[in-house]
């Protein structure tokens, strides 16, 4: 019995302390309930947040690039298709073997394929790694045909800047290529991070980067835990580079490319006088900025680089030269506008002058006999204006000069405009701290010494010559996104019609009465004519003993120290529109050698004309119809 | 119905009869427990179709296969009389030890640890096994001695020898988490047994001053482990994701949850482990606090059952058993689920029946059985001298 009794006991004790354990037991599930109450209720905010970011990853999608049109809608850069051929690692069989079928399609250099190795080991296996880019038509085809056979591989399509235009635009276009260090550095757009992205590195694609480029958009993609997509969520397509519409005409830039083509190293801009808007601008040697979108070669680069003709610079923009007797309207208009000579005002030329001890040579032995301010221009008579700035002194020249836009940047919209230089007493003091000589001034009236300007800035000068004095700028960007920006009516310059009248008259003869220096390159259809003005500028500096000896014969010397031959004209005479300047580096006289360019550049501008004339972005302001004072 | 669903189960009772025919052994089987452990397989099923992306592969096909042939493990166990399982329980403990110790022999890894015997179809974890093992040898031997005995120290000398020798073991595959479940169930049937508490205060005692001792035997792992409870946001990429993205999932699942199979962290594979250790955090997010709140009541009627078997047996050996298991499978949910929600470094705990993986459904599976069996065997009384005549 007392076993029994114990027994109960026992059990008793069990039964209670079961009952303990099944309230711990119960209490800890309890807890298990609280916490999930904390969890996903109190916290459930916090953590759904956590969620979306792990599930969601924001992606960024390059923007379209705008593309860039000339003034009749005639592409100049757009973007096409680039194919390229990528490789899953997860899905081929075999990489090596993939990779030997895919160079029988397309040729793959050993390089290539230690490059898409070394990329497929460092990234996951479902991220697709590009072989090769640039694919053509046929190997795309080909692929495509050959997907059974090809596990793993597949054709991608991406954007690729291309310049239909090749090396007939290729200074003012400019070229793309991959964002920098340094202009990844200074930038916080994001799109730059993206690889391959690429950006405007010299000309319109450069000066307008922002405008072409775009806002990039975004694509939100749920992924797993180890980055697969598994699909797009949302998508905000960003916004597209606007579209540019340039002043050029393109059949004129072709046709001014193909004609300086004919000389080692030339340059020329055609602009219109009125607007400022460019038709042309060339630069010969060319090169073609296609070669530059997908990384040029080091061979081609060191190529570039090294040719003498620099290949790669613009030029019209960039090239700084001796104006030569180009010059030599702006020192006839100082003399004229500061009174110290009258428009009477007449020189004998003996061939020289004697300053001091010196003698400077007119460019014609024997001399010009007596010449006036028609006469100066039309014979390019140095002594005459050796007188005249004897007379107006160097300051009232350079005032005068840079009144019609030389020594200044003109304010084109393309990167890395030269300034230029036109000297005066102040200036020579600040640069050499030294004092100005007379001779210099002299040497300074026919376009030498220190006197440089650009291609660009002389047909600015042209212009605003042959619009009766009006401050024209020039200009590429026609309009971006149909919003023109162009203008076109200019601040006067403030010079007396009458003097204007006279320089024009003497550019006039220049090229039409039959002693003129470029009456040889005169346009002989009439309505069509030309008044321009010659320039052969020396590339060695003047030395004046070399002004008392004489100068050597162009034949004589190398090519690099050649004269410069230059020709700036405006047509058509009656109603000017077209202003133009041609330099030939070292081409010799500018009678000879840039006077017939410009001819021919400035007659097929006026043979288009009846077709732009529908387009024509506003009435003409110049000499005649012009509506305020 | 309502009689089969009762947690004692339907049937007259034949007091004091000593044997049972089959037909009234199935009778008396506890219908309503194999129906819950049927439901739990189910919901289990269901997680590992939507943790495989809404795939019958590679989990929820085998585990379904498995579970037919737990379930018939189960029955027949049930259907052993309870005198035959305590007259082999030595023996069976004894078996288990000689597999257990056969690991550390020619075992193979897995997951950096020696566990696994493998037997082809499945792969057999003796430290599970020896769970149910431990759980029969202890109630044996608290059977067959007083309460007056058990007040002796020397007495309690050896089953601390039961518990401890197999833990050895297991401690050096190295399975901390089962070690401590095997003590903590352990410790469980010796405070159901009687013994003292201050006993027990003692031993924690000793434990906790211990641990600084204890550390230095832990792997690299375990420490990291612990390292990462402690604090897992301050690496979230290394040790700490787990733990950061299991409660990221709990989180964001909220009050009803992102839906079946919609669970971005399960389904996007956030989720570490998330067909085994982790799978209850899949039900939490798809179906949210909800969800696992269900799933936890359906454990909780499974204790009950467990602690109502335990409650009207007529042998202490049967009480006994019924409470280890009770409290072994509770150890089960309480371990896993801690450790999910952060609450407990992790280590290696399935949760029971939903966890994908063969060894642990059979231990379990075996455990119900036995709960079942005591059931059946309620009325069974037993001399304290053991069992002598069958």
């Amino acid at each position: 019995m007392s076993s029994i009794d114990r027994d109960t006991d026992r059990s008793r004790l069990l039964s209670r302390r079961a009952l303990v354990l099944g309230g711990l037991k119960l209490a800890g599930l309890s807890a298990l309930v609280g916490r999930l109450y904390y969890l996903q209720v109190i916290e459930s905010a916090r953590y759904t947040m956590l969620a979306e970011e792990n599930r969601i990853s924001l992606r960024l999608i390059a923007p379209s690039r705008g593309t860039i049109i000339d003034r009749f809608g005639t592409p100049l850069a757009i973007n096409q298709q680039n194919y390229r051929v990528v490789v899953v690692s997860e899905r081929t069989r075999n990489i090596q073997e993939t990779l030997d079928k895919i160079s029988r399609i397309v040729p793959l250099t050993e390089g290539d394929r230690r490059r898409v190795l070394r990329e497929l080991h460092r990234k996951r296996r479902f991220v697709p790694v590009t072989v090769r880019e640039n694919l053509s038509w046929e190997q795309v085809a080909t692929i495509e045909m050959n997907t059974p056979d090809l596990p793993g591989v597949a054709i991608e399509v991406g954007e690729i800047r291309h310049y239909p235009q090749a090396d007939s635009l290729a200074h003012i276009m400019g070229y793309v290529g991959a964002v920098s260090e340094a202009e990844l550095s200074g930038n916080s757009d994001p799109v730059l991070s993206l690889p391959g992205f690429r950006i405007g590195k010299a000309g319109i694609e450069k000066f307008h980067e922002k405008v072409l480029r775009g806002t990039a958009g975004t694509s939100q993609l749920e992924v797993n835990a180890v980055g697969r997509v598994i699909r797009e969520l949302s998508r905000d397509e960003g916004q597209s580079g606007r579209e540019i519409q340039l002043t050029i005409d393109m059949g004129m830039q072709r046709y001014v490319q193909q004609r300086l083509a004919q000389e080692q190293s030339a340059s020329a801009v055609v602009m219109d006088i009125h607007t400022g808007g460019i038709y042309a601008l060339c630069s010969h040697p060319s090169f073609d900025p296609n070669q530059f979108t997908l990384g040029i070669n080091a061979e081609l680069w060191e190529e570039l680089l090294s040719n003498p003709a620099t290949p790669l610079n613009n030029k019209a923009v960039v090239g700084q030269y001796p104006p030569g007797s180009t010059f030599k309207m702006m020192v006839a208009l100082a003399g004229l506008e500061s009174g110290a000579i009258s428009n009477h005002h007449s020189v004998f030329c003996p061939g020289y002058m004697e300053l001091g001890d010196h003698r400077f040579h007119c460019w014609k032995k024997g001399g010009h006999g007596t010449v006036d301010i028609v006469g100066g221009l039309r014979h390019s008579c140095d002594v005459f204006f050796y007188d005249v700035s004897r007379r107006v002194g160097v300051d009232r020249i350079a005032e005068m000069a840079r009144r019609f836009g030389l020594g200044d940047r003109t304010g084109l919209d393309l990167p890395h405009e030269r300034p230029g230089v036109i000297p005066s007493i102040a200036w020579k003091k600040a640069t050499y701290g030294k004092g100005w000589d007379m001779g210099e001034t002299l040497v300074a009236s026919i376009g030498q010494g220190y006197v440089l300007a650009t291609p660009l800035q002389l047909a600015v000068m042209t212009s605003r010559l042959a619009n009766g004095g009006y401050a024209v700028k020039p200009h590429l960007t026609r309009q971006i996104k149909s919003v023109s920006g162009e203008q076109t009516s200019w601040p006067s310059l403030g010079v007396k019609k009458e003097n204007l009248d006279l320089v024009l008259r003497g550019m006039y003869e220049v090229s039409n009465a039959p002693n003129g220096t470029a009456y040889k390159s005169r346009i002989v259809e009439a309505g069509f004519e030309l008044a321009g003005k010659t320039g052969s500028a020396q590339v060695r500096r003047i030395s004046m003993a070399e002004r008392s000896t004489g100068v050597k014969k162009n034949e004589d010397i190398p090519w690099r120290e050649r004269d410069h031959a230059l020709f700036v004209a405006f047509a058509p005479v009656q109603a000017p529109r077209y202003a133009c300047c041609v330099f030939v580096e070292h081409g010799g006289g500018g009678s000879t050698v840039a006077a017939p360019i410009a001819r021919d550049i400035l007659l097929e501008c006026q043979k288009r004309d009846p077709g732009r004339a529908s387009v024509a972005e506003s009435p003409p302001n110049g000499v005649k119809a012009r509506p305020r004072g | 119905m309502v009689a089969v669903l009762s947690p004692l189960g339907s049937g007259g009772l034949e007091p004091q009869r000593s044997q049972l025919t089959l037909g009234t052994k199935v009778r008396l089987i506890n219908w309503g427990l194999v129906l819950l452990v049927a439901i739990i397989t189910a919901v289990g099923v269901a997680l590992l179709f939507s943790a495989a992306g809404g795939h019958w592969k590679p989990w929820a096909q085998p585990q379904l296969v498995r579970a037919i042939p737990g379930f018939v493990l189960m029955l027949t166990i049930a259907l052993i009389d309870v005198r035959h399982l305590m007259k082999s329980a030595y023996i069976i403990f004894f078996l288990v030890l000689c597999l257990l110790i056969a690991v550390e022999l020619m075992g193979r890894i897995g997951m950096g640890a020696q566990r696994w015997i493998d037997l082809g179809f499945f792969q057999l974890q003796p430290s599970e096994l020896m769970k149910p093992a431990l759980t029969l040898a202890l109630a044996r031997y608290f059977h067959g001695i007083t309460l007056d005995q058990i007040g002796r120290p020397l007495l309690l000398i050896p089953p601390l020898l039961l518990v401890f020798t197999p833990v050895a073991f297991v401690l050096m595959q190295p399975n901390l988490g089962t070690s401590l479940l095997l003590i903590m169930g352990s410790g469980a049937m010796f405070f159901a047994a009687g013994v003292r508490i201050w006993k027990f205060l003692l031993v924690i005692g000793g434990g906790l001053g211990a641990i600084p001792v204890a550390w230095e035997f832990l792997h690299d792992y375990q420490k990291q482990r612990i390292y990462t409870f402690l604090d897992p946001e301050t690496d979230p990429l290394g040790a700490g994701y787990n733990i950061l993205q299991s409660k990221i999932a709990l989180g964001s699942g909220g009050l009803f949850g992102k839906g079946f199979m919609s669970g971005s962290q399960s389904q996007l594979m956030f989720l570490p482990e998330k067909h085994t250790d982790f799978i209850f955090v899949v039900l939490a997010e798809e179906f949210g606090m909800a969800g696992a709140v269900a799933l936890l009541a359906l454990y909780l009627i499974l204790l009950i059952y467990g602690w109502v078997i335990a409650l009207s047996c007529r042998s202490q050996f049967a009480r006994l058993v019924a409470v280890g298991m009770t409290t072994q499978f509770f150890l089960y949910v309480i371990v896993n689920v801690s450790m999910v929600m952060g609450l407990i470094p992790v280590v290696g705990i399935p949760l029971p029946l939903v966890s994908y993986g063969g060894s642990a459904m059979m231990t379990l599976m075996i455990g119900v059985g036995l709960l079942l069996s005591m059931s059946v065997h309620r009325e069974v009384r037993i001399p304290k001298s053991g069992v002598t005549d069958l």
